[in-house]
């Protein structure tokens, strides 16, 4: 499905390592590809999957690599270095339970990985966090041209759930790789001009702070214009949860069940995790309006929330490890819990 | 009567260096490296469609010097980047400069792999038997009983493990079309040095796989020897443990055309 929707976007390129639960895309690519002119390599490693999608950004392709969890930290290195060269590409983790080798079941607790970046020196990647495989096909063609835009590795988070999942997905049409707008930074032989060079090192300390300064401006620009996000009866909620991915779709059957005994609850759902949309959760966040965090991790995003709503009201949260889905039930029980604050579920977070 | 040239150019610069001073120590083999390298682009008309790969290590800087397209690579992972690059661009000319650390330590995966799939790439292989940017310390390269900061005393194979012949096991490799050791230590080394990186760049052009080139490179400043002692030791020790010559060629090619 990420697949077909990676060819669609244009991504012609594709070089990955097997890793439970995100076979299925390889697998898939390793037929697709080839019928378009394009190219499937299965590596010797993730390192060598980055590696090769960094060189194919180089000479200017759309390329992209995906993996789970560990196989993740093992890119980290080769997106740290597109990061420093500014080089676009496309990551998808299909997140499974750690740390370690964990378990292959659908997990989120590598939020801190994604966003804050897993390689050295001061980078950001935009993640995208899609809650369903419709979204996941459309993200797929707004990462590519994310990467594009800013010249940037892109991150789609997803889980191990969707991964395997099977769901009806509308795919959008092709798009025309001549409409794309001309780079004019790839490296293809230097006939007719100076020949160039993609670097990170940059030994001089005032290029690098300067080097710096110019990435920090394009993520400023990032944060400020490509925030996504999507809410759902916030408008008289007296109790907001806020959860991503998977998380975000029990939650939201628990909120219709909530609904359903006159309690009003909404959903605010991050889609955009780095860039995360932090002033419209705190324009929502209200004395008399409580916010409850459910995550599929131990608590990670919940620093973001915390960053963003402040003292303003108070911040519940509940979260599961290990590649456990909670029912909706389970998640009714935590919003009510956290309505009371009776601490039973919901833990109250201090601030 | 139309004037013949009273001079004929022998010698010049080759345009895919550039005029650049270069950081290498006295008598380090880099800077021969890259004049043949140079100088082999030329002759065959490669400058504008190449696209190099420098390692890290001390030719990180190779593009301040190359004159052609050069995209950096993470340590050890240049034929991954190159992987990248030649498949979006099968038509350009794509080569790796690499050393023993980022060749045969870290990169040793990347390395094996890259020729095992027959890439279409050549790759200049530089050992020195030590780690020269990081300032001496031991190189999976390095010799039996050879100093290193990291080895005191002189490697042990009990201690340290032997020195490895990773040309050897590129030689191995289904994907690997030609790959030849020569010694940047005498005038006869060099010259064929040369020979061998331009057939390696003809397997190439000709799409019939990988090829590599071993340079046994001085590095009088990590060895603690002079350039004239720093060639001897080449030949009386490092050629020992890494006897120059073709190790792989199936490329079909006379010598002479080369």
């Amino acid at each position: 499905m990420v697949g077909e929707a990676a060819v669609r976007a244009g991504c012609r390129y594709y070089f990955g390592y097997p890793i439970t639960p995100q076979n299925e895309l390889p697998e898939y690519l390793s037929g697709r590809l080839p019928e378009l002119g394009g190219t499937f390599i299965q590596a010797e490693s993730e390192i060598a999957s980055i590696n090769m999608v960094l060189g194919a950004a180089a000479a200017g392709g759309r390329a992209m690599t995906s993996s789970s969890s560990p196989g993740i930290a093992l890119k980290q290195e080769g997106i740290s270095y597109m990061a420093g060269m500014e080089l676009p590409g496309v990551i998808v983790n299909m997140m499974r339970g750690g740390p370690g080798l964990g378990n292959i079941a659908p997990s989120a607790a590598d939020y801190f990985q994604a966003t804050r970046g897993g390689g050295n020196g001061d980078y950001r990647t935009p993640v995208l966090a899609p809650a369903g495989c419709q979204e996941l096909a459309e993200l797929v063609f707004v990462a590519f041209d994310l990467a594009d835009k800013y010249r940037t590795p892109v991150v789609i988070l997803g889980d191990g759930l969707m991964g395997q999942v099977m769901e009806p997905v509308v795919f959008p049409d092709f798009i025309d790789l001549k409409d794309l707008p001309k780079k004019d930074w790839i490296l293809d032989g230097c006939k007719g001009r100076e020949p160039k060079a993609l670097f990170s090192l940059l030994l001089d300390l005032e290029k690098l702070r300067d080097h710096n300064l110019h990435l920090q401006d394009k993520y400023d620009r990032i944060t400020a214009e490509e925030q996504r996000l999507e809410t759902h009866m916030v408008e008289d909620a007296e109790i907001i949860v806020v959860a991503y991915g998977t998380a975000a779709r029990i939650a939201e059957s628990a909120i219709e069940e909530l609904r359903g005994e006159n309690l009003a609850a909404g959903l605010f759902r991050p889609i955009t995790l780095w860039p995360y949309p932090k002033e419209h959760l705190r324009r929502l966040a209200r004395k008399d309006r409580k916010i409850a965090v459910f995550e599929l991790s131990l608590g990670q995003m919940v620093e973001d929330v915390i960053l963003s709503v402040g003292e303003r009201t108070e911040i519940y949260f509940y979260g599961v490890p290990g590649g456990v889905i909670p029912t909706p039930a389970e998640i009714a029980d935590f919003i009510r819990s956290a309505v009371k604050g009776d601490g039973k579920f919901a833990r109250r977070v201090e601030v | 009567m139309s004037a013949e040239p009273a001079y004929k150019k022998v010698f010049g610069w080759p345009d895919s260096l550039k005029r650049n001073p270069t950081h290498y120590c006295p008598g380090c083999g880099h800077s021969i490296a890259h004049r043949l390298v140079a100088e082999c682009l030329d002759e065959m008309g490669l400058r504008e469609i190449t696209i190099g790969v420098p390692p890290v290590g001390c030719a990180v800087l190779a593009y301040n010097y190359f004159n052609f397209d050069m995209v950096e690579a993470p340590h050890g992972r240049a034929l991954a980047v190159a992987t990248g690059i030649k498949r979006v661009r099968p038509d350009r000319f794509v080569l790796t400069y690499q050393g023993d650390g980022d060749l045969a330590a870290i990169g040793t995966a990347e390395t094996i792999h890259a020729a095992n799939r027959g890439e279409e790439i050549s790759t200049i292989f530089i050992n020195n038997a030590i780690y020269g940017m990081t300032g001496g310390q031991m190189a999976p390269t390095t010799v039996l009983g050879q100093e290193a900061t990291t080895a005191p005393g002189g490697r042990d194979p009990k201690l340290h493990g032997r020195p490895i012949d990773i040309s050897r096991m590129l030689a191995v490799t289904d994907g690997a079309v030609y790959i030849e050791r020569c010694a940047l230590s005498s005038i006869k080394g060099i010259r064929r040095a040369k020979k061998a990186i331009r057939k390696s760049f003809q397997c190439q052009v000709d799409h019939l796989g990988f090829s590599l080139v071993e340079l046994l490179s001085p590095c009088p400043t990590n060895w603690k020897l002079s350039p004239k002692g720093a060639w001897q030791w080449v030949n009386d020790v490092l050629s020992k443990t890494y006897p120059p010559g073709v190790l792989k060629d199936t490329t079909g090619y006379e010598d002479e055309k080369i």
